[in-house]
């Protein structure tokens, strides 16, 4: 869909009304997964594995099913066999077969008529254990001799000779990097690390399934994608796809962390068993052992400057761990670790790991964050030793229009400079700092995504619009889609619903994920829109007696298109909706695809931190974050991803980390030990929204939700390196590592 | 015919051609044509990936024209987060 160069002025786009949900939501009203309940609903719940790698032997459920209240037990028995490739993966995680492969992994599950019967019937199911080595850390994973999490798992891509954990091999890049290295005058070398951290959703996963014998079942859930869970959850229980129809409720938060399933087709495996509905809700504990965080990474860093700022090579290993299974995101780090920036000699290997923790899961722009702290730090270093202004020199570097990427292909419209000029002219960047104080600067880079979308639009009696999307609504998209219908149909946006459908009424629909909703599914209602304003045209033409051709349509009136047509008065969308049964019937509009003009958002960061030099804790002073939106449908929504990435990013930087113990079990599953920023933590972060239209979408936009999780990782590292002096290579930049950097320094 | 740029892990599975000609109107001719042509690559192909055509990045649709002076690169299968 190319960019619709008639609408140059907008008169609801880039406005900032009331978010649709917000009455529902301040008082309550708006329902989330754990609000859902049926008559006769039982409650479910599972037993998870102590052990980080231990051998079932056996599952003794017979205490369990005597307990009065006790429904239905199920094991990895009641799952369907045979499944292949990323399904079979998928019924792993959620029920346990021959191995626990994990701490917290799922090996049985109960229904019972009350939580509390159902957790007192785990403890009554005897599972013997064989407790076999295991290992968590990526880099001991690949090392000889490390425990086997399972054989036969790796794909073509793995050369001979490598350990059975490492699942895929990656291997890009171009030029003549000795040549490269060559024309530096100052070359770098680093190690980095990063932990693995959780999306931090505020609300747990939770579910109720209903399936019968005759494998027809519904399913209301908190997700980001029904259709995705659908696909799941049909294949993990071996039902046909369009006989479970899969309903999303009001969702508090995703993340990525919402795109895949956890307990959903447990819930529906209970059902199917006992014969009534079935929910489960996910405690805190759960979620943190056993949905999905993100990968952790070790990373290799090399690269070269000339003295006055230009890259001449770069080049970078990344090993990534995904938990016990196959896929973490390490194709997407080698792709964009040194995006930012036009490089001649580049080269990336990577290697996806598997270890004793939960299959990782999308954690917003999964796996550039990583690549971006261990490049973006390294860049920081090579200005500092060259005496370099750390923006002008990514300005001399940048990648704009043309600029042929690291990962091939030549870039389309971008935004960077601009994004880059805008933080240098923004007042943050010059603001005196104290004793203690350092200042950091990041740039970061998401390619985005389109995604199968399908839309519909119809008109109302009294000329209202409904439209319905099938992207849950995370980050404000009904508020952005209303504002899209209504600048189609030129109608007040307060006359436009936004509903968002559930998989029996819409054709398929990927999740809210990749920062795609507000251009797909909004690139959706745009086209349904039109397809509705032709449907309105007509019935104007039939009543005027032109053709449909002489119409046009202008602030939701049809009229004449010009002279020729015939002198008739504007008709308008109430007027023709209100006779719309006995001029031909509903109107309404339909609009599918996967659309490939997904254009890709820059972003850069700085922020301003003080050190206490007696305890090593961070504090953020300031922070700007600013971005390339293409066009900002709802500005405020759009400063909310850049807030909402920004503080995650924080998290992920100074204080969120997965702690394994010597036994492989998780240290820290509650929010008091994994600590995630809270408002009291930190100023407001501005923001300043830059807006290099994409061409791929009819109002400009871009995807905005990701970019902004990129670069506060190696930008908070910066401003450390800034106040204390010490380069820190590995995250969380926790107040104990920060004093010892201090203490260390000498 | 229409140059296809590999990712340098693919090379050595196309006798070490980091660019090579394949006939094809589409992306899935294309990339039928790169199995035809080079076997070894059908595990990375059938796994899936993305692809750009003149910039333009197509995650997965077999169905988009390719010219024949397109410039064309095989990327990693592109996903969402």
């Amino acid at each position: 869909m190319a960019l619709d160069t008639d609408t140059k002025t907008f008169k609801y786009i880039g406005t900032r009304p009331d978010r649709p949900d917000g009455l529902d939501k301040v008082t309550g009203r708006a329902r989330f997964g754990a609000d859902f309940s049926m008559p006769g609903m039982l409650h479910g719940a599972i037993l998870r594995s102590p052990h980080a790698h231990a051998k079932i032997v056996k599952i003794d459920a017979t205490r369990a099913l005597a307990l009065a209240g006790v429904k239905a037990v199920v094991t990895r028995a009641d799952f369907p066999t045979g499944l292949t490739g990323e399904d079979w993966n998928i019924q792993e995680n959620v029920m346990a077969g021959e191995k626990a492969l994990y701490d917290g992994h799922a090996v049985a599950a109960v229904a019972a008529t009350s939580q509390l019967i159902a957790r007192d019937a785990l403890k009554l199911i005897e599972v013997t254990y064989e407790v076999l080595p295991h290992v968590t850390d990526v880099d001991k994973a690949m090392a000889e001799g490390a425990p086997v999490i399972r054989e036969g798992a790796a794909d073509y891509s793995v050369p001979e000779g490598l350990h059975p954990n490492i699942v895929r091999y990656m291997d890009t890049g171009r030029g003549d990097l000795d040549a490269g290295f060559a024309a530096a005058d100052l070359v770098l070398e680093e190690s980095y690390k990063t932990e693995a951290a959780h999306q931090g959703y505020i609300e747990p996963h939770a579910c109720v399934g209903q399936l019968g014998a005759d494998g027809k079942g519904e399913l209301w859930c908190c997700t980001q994608g029904h259709w995705f869970v659908r696909q799941m959850c049909t294949a993990v229980l071996g039902l046909e796809a369009t006989q479970l129809r899969v309903t999303p409720s009001e969702i508090g938060g995703g993340f990525g962390g919402k795109t895949t399933v956890f307990i959903d087709p447990v819930a529906l495996a209970l059902s199917r068993k006992a014969n009534r509905p079935v929910k489960i809700v996910m405690s805190r504990s759960e979620v943190l052992r056993a949905s999905g965080p993100t990968s952790s990474a070790s990373m290799d860093i090399k690269m070269g400057m000339t003295r006055d700022g230009k890259i001449t090579a770069a080049s970078g290993t990344f090993r990534m761990q995904g938990g016990a299974f196959p896929g973490a995101p390490v194709d997407v780090t080698t792709m964009l670790a040194f995006a930012n920036y036009d490089i001649e000699h580049v080269h990336h290997i990577g290697y996806d790991v598997m270890t004793n923790r939960p299959k990782q899961a999308a954690y917003r722009a999964p796996g550039a964050p990583m690549g971006a702290f261990a490049v973006e730090s390294m860049l920081d270093e090579l200005c500092r030793q060259l005496d370099l202004d750390p923006i002008d020199t990514r300005l001399k570097n940048a990648v704009k229009e043309g600029t042929r990427a690291t990962f091939g292909p030549k870039f389309p419209p971008v935004g960077l400079i601009e994004t880059l000029e805008a933080a240098r002219a923004h007042p943050n960047y010059g603001a005196p700092l104290g004793p203690n104080q350092g200042r950091g600067v990041a740039s970061g880079y998401w390619m985005n995504w389109g995604g199968e979308t399908s839309a519909s639009v119809a008109i109302g009696e009294d000329g209202t619009v409904q439209v319905s999307v099938g992207t849950p609504d995370i980050g404000g998209s009904r508020a952005s889609m209303a504002l899209m219908a209504a600048e189609a149909f030129g109608v007040p946006y307060e006359n436009v619903r936004v509903n968002i459908a559930d998989t029996g009424t819409l054709g398929i629909n990927e999740p809210t994920h990749g920062s795609r909703a507000t251009f797909a599914s909004g690139l959706a209602t745009v086209e349904a829109a039109k397809e509705a304003i032709g449907k309105l045209c007509k019935r104007a033409a039939d009543k005027w007696g032109i053709d449909a051709e002489a119409v046009t349509w202008e602030d939701g009136f049809a009229k004449p298109s010009g002279p020729n047509a015939g002198e008739f008065p504007p008709l308008g969308i109430a007027e023709i909706a209100s006779e719309m049964g006995s001029t031909g019937g509903p109107i309404s509009g339909h609009f599918e695809s996967s659309p490939d003009g997904f254009g890709g958002s820059f972003g850069t960061h700085i922020v301003d931190l003080e050190v206490d030099p007696e305890t090593g804790r961070s504090t953020i002073l300031r922070y700007l974050v600013v971005q390339d939106a293409g066009k900002a449908i709802h500005p405020a929504y759009v400063e909310g991803q850049f807030q909402g990435g920004a503080v995650q990013g924080i998290g992920w930087a100074l204080n969120e980390e997965y702690v394994y113990g010597e036994d492989g079990c998780l240290q820290n599953p509650i929010f008091l030990d994994y600590r995630v920023p809270v408002a009291s933590d930190l100023p407001m972060i501005d923001t300043v929204i830059v807006e290099v239209p994409n061409p791929g979408h009819p109002y400009g936009v871009r995807g905005v939700g990701e970019t902004g999780i990129t670069p506060p990782l190696p930008a908070v590292a910066n401003a450390v390196r800034a106040a204390i002096g010490v380069r820190m290579t590995q995250l969380p930049l926790t107040p104990p590592r920060v004093l010892a950097a201090i203490k260390g320094r000498g | 015919m229409v140059a296809v740029h590999l990712w340098s892990g693919l090379r050595a599975l196309a006798d070490g051609q980091e660019v090579v000609e394949v006939e094809g109107e589409t992306v899935g001719q294309l990339l039928d044509a790169l199995v035809a042509a080079y076997p070894g690559l059908e595990p990375a192909i059938r796994r899936g990936v993305s692809v750009s055509v003149d910039g333009q990045i197509i995650a997965n649709n077999r169905h988009v024209k390719v010219a024949p002076d397109a410039e064309v690169f095989l990327l990693q299968r592109l996903y969402a987060g």
